[in-house]
């Protein structure tokens, strides 16, 4: 642990965070969140997605603004590319959450960081998707994250950050652990 | 003994080295008490443990509330049945007033205190002292449900030995320190062993040539007390360190039981069309244990810097990371590569009988340091009661003095029991 005793600066609320904890240590029906998106195909393998709204804390919330994803293939698929292909999303998320899960991790141990670079790669066989070979899956048969971090720590402490992110983020867990998927279909 | 029920200041619930202990305390206190047992004296020590268990501290730690290991074995580690004789030497030495063979079936409060029902009728008391151990029932995993009936599923409650089980492939699930010796001495059957493990303590047996339960308890570390910790919940919930009692005073973790071929998974978190699913965060929770190992080594290095002892010991050292297969395999066909399944995924204690409010949404004991939420009932021997040491046998001497202190001065401002009129 650093023994520096300015607090460190990482933009993000610790205190919130724990009274979050807190708070939702004694209420647990607000700690139970429902993430949504829609998504509505544009044409060929292009589609444009939105999340706006979710549920939790007891009642419907919203972000600020409405954010929208397109996907798609590339070219060397044949397709269009006007998106990121849904693959590299799920990386985007990945991504995302253990960044965000660093800062805070830092803040609350009081590291100052000053550049988290993360470079992320995941191996696919087509071989899978296109039906080739029974034995092969869809998705990847692996993931590989590389982080680049500059901070007021040693490196043991820099790895125990990156440990922690893992082992509190909810996309590493989707992705490490399997999850229950029910789709239903109406004709509309 | 006493063999009928009646009426006593304190009933403690459990003759183990805890209720024996806290026996002793009431008896200098001149309290009047009894210790009811279901068994006999450390009955789970002789009925409800494996063949090789042996404790996870050095003899010389093994000591009570003025009674310690009188062997020349100093460094070895006593088997099951050596702490059952040693416990139960302790009874006879402190003349504990222990009622055997007598299983409490209910606790209530009742007028002035307790209503202790037992299969040899009831007890009233002032206060209650529950010591019947944090090691009564196997925690079985909700997975558990999905396992086909074609797979033999033993607890550690019910693993004895290898010969026990079937043959073919036996997953054990629970990298503490009773998955890895399970893991070990089922590979060395003969047995295909996959061990699955999620988060875990790393510790080397012997550190800079003394044991590190020695560096333990000399820098501290088992002293700390539970306003101590950032998170007091997962210091209670914390596994075992992987750590083995034997002769050789061996290290016992996933990268030598990986050269003994063991095969080492991720944390069995499904179990879906008759396979094992296990997680792909292998690496981290290794990386955990190998991090915060080295946190604790850095801790023992700095505390004997300062307190001049790293003149006695060898030099610091390092040990290699804990290393996985290049791919851990992520499923297991159950039934086919897996005969037997052996839940290594700890205990929790049985209250069933614990018919008090006091019990929290999860239906754990809600208790502070011991001191029940419910006036004159107190618990010991729990996982970081008060103290890291709270669930060891030497730790038990702290937790009793203060315990006693608070169940002395409870008697103090309470009534007696009035039984029929009379203060009895």
């Amino acid at each position: 642990m650093n023994t520096q005793v300015t607090t460190a600066m990482n933009g993000v609320n610790v205190e919130a965070l724990l009274a979050a904890r807190e708070a939702l240590t004694e209420a647990p029906e607000g700690a139970r969140f429902k993430w949504r998106a829609t998504s509505e195909w544009v044409n060929g393998t292009h589609s444009r997605s939105t999340v706006e709204g979710f549920y939790g804390l007891g009642g419907e919330q919203k972000h600020r603004q409405k954010f929208q994803f397109d996907s798609d293939h590339p070219e060397v698929f044949a397709s269009e590319d006007k998106g990121a292909t849904p693959v590299e999303i799920v990386l985007v998320g990945l991504a995302g959450c253990l960044g965000a899960g660093i800062a805070s991790v830092a803040q609350n141990r009081n590291i100052q960081l000053r550049s988290v670079k993360a470079t992320i790669e995941a191996g696919m066989d087509l071989q899978g998707i296109l039906g080739i070979d029974e034995n092969v899956r869809n998705g990847f048969d692996g993931i590989k994250v590389h982080y680049e971090i500059d901070a007021d720590a040693t490196q043991d402490e820099i790895a125990a950050l990156v440990a922690q992110s893992q082992k509190r983020s909810a996309v590493f867990d989707i992705i490490t652990n399997p999850t229950d998927v029910t789709v239903t279909v109406r004709k509309g | 003994m006493r063999g009928v029920a009646g009426t006593a200041d304190v009933i403690v619930i459990g003759a183990g080295h805890s209720g024996l202990a806290m026996s002793r305390a009431l008896s200098l206190r001149s309290i009047d008490h009894v210790v009811i047992e279901r068994g006999e004296v450390a009955n789970s020590w002789r009925k409800e443990r494996w063949d090789s268990l042996r404790l996870l501290t050095p003899n010389w730690m093994s000591r009570l509330p003025d009674y310690r290991y009188q062997g020349d074995d100093l460094d070895g580690y006593m088997s099951a049945g050596e702490v059952a004789e040693f416990v139960s030497h302790y009874a006879t030495t402190i003349s504990a007033p222990v009622i055997t063979g007598t299983t409490v079936t209910k606790v209530e409060p009742a007028a002035g205190g307790y209503r202790v029902s037992t299969n040899h009728g009831d007890w009233r008391c002032r206060a209650v002292v529950l010591a019947s151990g944090a090691c009564n029932l196997p925690v079985v995993p909700k997975v558990a449900e999905g396992v086909p009936a074609s797979v033999a599923q033993v607890t550690i409650h019910a693993y004895r030995n290898p010969a026990q089980l079937g043959e073919g492939g036996v997953l054990v699930v629970g990298a503490s320190a009773t998955g890895l010796q399970l893991a070990q001495e089922i590979n060395a059957s003969g047995r295909p062993v996959t061990l699955a493990v999620g988060e875990h303590v790393r510790m080397p047996r012997l550190y800079r040539g003394r044991d590190v339960q020695w560096w333990m308890l000399a820098s501290g570390v088992l002293d700390q007390c539970l306003e101590e910790m950032d998170d007091p919940l997962r210091a209670r919930r914390l596994p075992s360190p992987q750590l083995v009692g034997t002769r050789e005073r061996k290290t016992l973790d996933l990268n030598v039981l990986r050269a003994q071929g063991v095969e080492i998974v991720g944390r069995l978190v499904g179990v879906r069309d008759g396979r094992a699913q296990f997680s792909g965060s292998l690496r981290n929770v290794c990386a955990l244990a190998d991090l915060k190992m080295n946190r604790l080594l850095g801790l023992f290095d700095a505390w004997a810097e300062r307190t001049g002892v790293a003149t006695e010991v060898g030099p610091p050292e390092r040990y290699a990371g804990t290393v996985p297969d290049a791919s851990p395999r992520l499923g297991l066909t159950l039934g086919q590569d897996v005969r037997t399944i052996v839940w290594a995924t700890g205990y929790r204690p049985d209250f069933s009988w614990l018919d008090v409010p006091a019990f929290d949404r999860r239906g754990q004991l809600k208790h502070d340091g011991g001191v029940v939420e419910a006036p004159g009932l107190y618990v010991l021997g729990l996982p970081f009661l008060r103290r890291r040491k709270s669930s060891f046998m030497h730790g038990t001497e702290d937790d009793v003095r203060d315990l006693s202190v608070h169940l002395a001065q409870h008697l103090d401002r309470t009534v007696p029991l009035q039984v029929s009129g009379v203060a009895v």
